[in-house]
C-alpha cells in the first residue's frame, strides 16, 4: 500500500453539477478497486498558465488516496478515456510528501475552522457592538453639554 | 605661499564618505538547509518563482546557493508544477 496524490484539471466549460459529478466518478473508480480516499480538494476554476486545448481556465481537483500500485494505471486510463480532463498528475508520496500533506491538510483545516468562527463571529459581533454603542452615544452628548 | 603646500594634499587622494566594499560579498547558503524544509511542494507556484528567472527558466546552483540534494527537489517541483499550468514553460516578464 502507497500513499498517492493526483491533481487533474477539467475543462471549464462544465456545469457546477458536471464538474462535481465527474469528481464523484473518479473517486467512484478509486474506492472502487479499493483505494481509501484520504483527502480532497477543490480549487475551483483556476487561471491556467498557459493555454491547454485553447483553454485559459480549468477546474483543478487534488485527491489523496492510498492504495496498491496498480491502481495508479487504472486511475490514469480512466483519466484518459475522459474527454472533460485535460490534464493530469499522479505521483507517490515519499516519507517527507507524505509528512508535508499531513501539516498542510491541518493547516487547512484549521484555516477554514477560523473562517467559520470569524464568519459566526461578523454575525454575532453587529447585535453584541450596538448595545455598549447606544449606551456610550448618551454619555458623549452629554460630555459634550457639559463642556460648553 | 601657504595655499600652494596645502593643495598637493588634497589632489593626491580621493576621500569617501563611507569606505568602498571592495571584497564584502554574502556567503551564500541553502535556504531549505537552514529552515528545515524538507519537502518542497509544487502546489505554492508563487514561492517556487525564487527559483526562477524573467523567462520563467530555473535558476541555477551557483546563483541561489540551494543545495545540490534541494536543487533536484526544486527542479521536481518547477516541472511538476508546468505541467500542471501552474507556471508556464515559457515567458517573458514573468515577475
Amino acid at each position: 500500500m502507497n500513499k498517492y496524490e493526483t491533481v487533474f484539471i477539467l475543462t471549464p466549460v462544465l456545469s457546477d453539477d458536471q464538474m462535481k459529478e465527474t469528481v464523484e466518478k473518479f473517486k467512484s473508480v478509486l474506492t472502487d478497486n479499493g483505494a481509501t480516499i484520504e483527502n480532497e480538494e477543490n480549487w475551483g476554476l483556476r487561471k491556467l498558465a498557459y493555454p491547454i486545448e485553447n483553454k485559459n481556465t480549468g477546474f483543478y481537483t487534488l485527491i489523496e488516496f492510498e492504495g496498491e500500485p496498480t491502481i495508479v494505471d487504472k486511475l490514469e486510463t480512466a483519466f484518459r478515456r475522459d474527454e472533460k480532463v485535460i490534464r493530469f498528475l499522479t505521483f507517490r508520496l515519499d516519507k517527507f510528501a507524505a509528512e508535508y500533506a499531513v501539516k498542510r491538510r491541518a493547516v487547512r483545516k484549521a484555516k477554514q475552522e477560523e473562517r467559520a468562527a470569524a464568519e459566526a463571529a461578523a454575525a454575532e459581533a453587529p447585535a453584541v457592538e450596538e448595545a455598549p454603542a447606544v449606551v456610550e452615544a448618551p454619555a458623549t452628548e452629554a460630555n459634550a453639554e457639559t463642556k460648553e | 605661499m601657504a595655499q600652494e603646500q596645502v593643495r598637493p594634499n588634497n589632489q593626491g587622494e580621493i576621500r569617501y564618505l563611507t569606505p568602498m566594499s571592495v571584497d564584502t560579498r554574502k556567503k551564500k547558503y541553502c535556504r531549505f538547509k537552514r529552515s528545515g524544509i524538507k519537502y518542497i511542494d509544487y502546489k505554492d507556484p508563487e514561492f517556487l518563482k525564487k527559483f526562477l528567472n524573467e523567462q520563467g527558466k530555473i535558476l541555477p546552483r551557483r546563483i541561489t546557493g540551494t543545495s545540490l540534494k534541494f536543487q533536484r527537489r526544486v527542479a521536481k517541483a518547477v516541472k511538476r508544477a508546468r505541467h500542471l499550468a501552474l507556471l508556464p514553460y515559457v515567458t517573458d516578464l514573468m515577475k
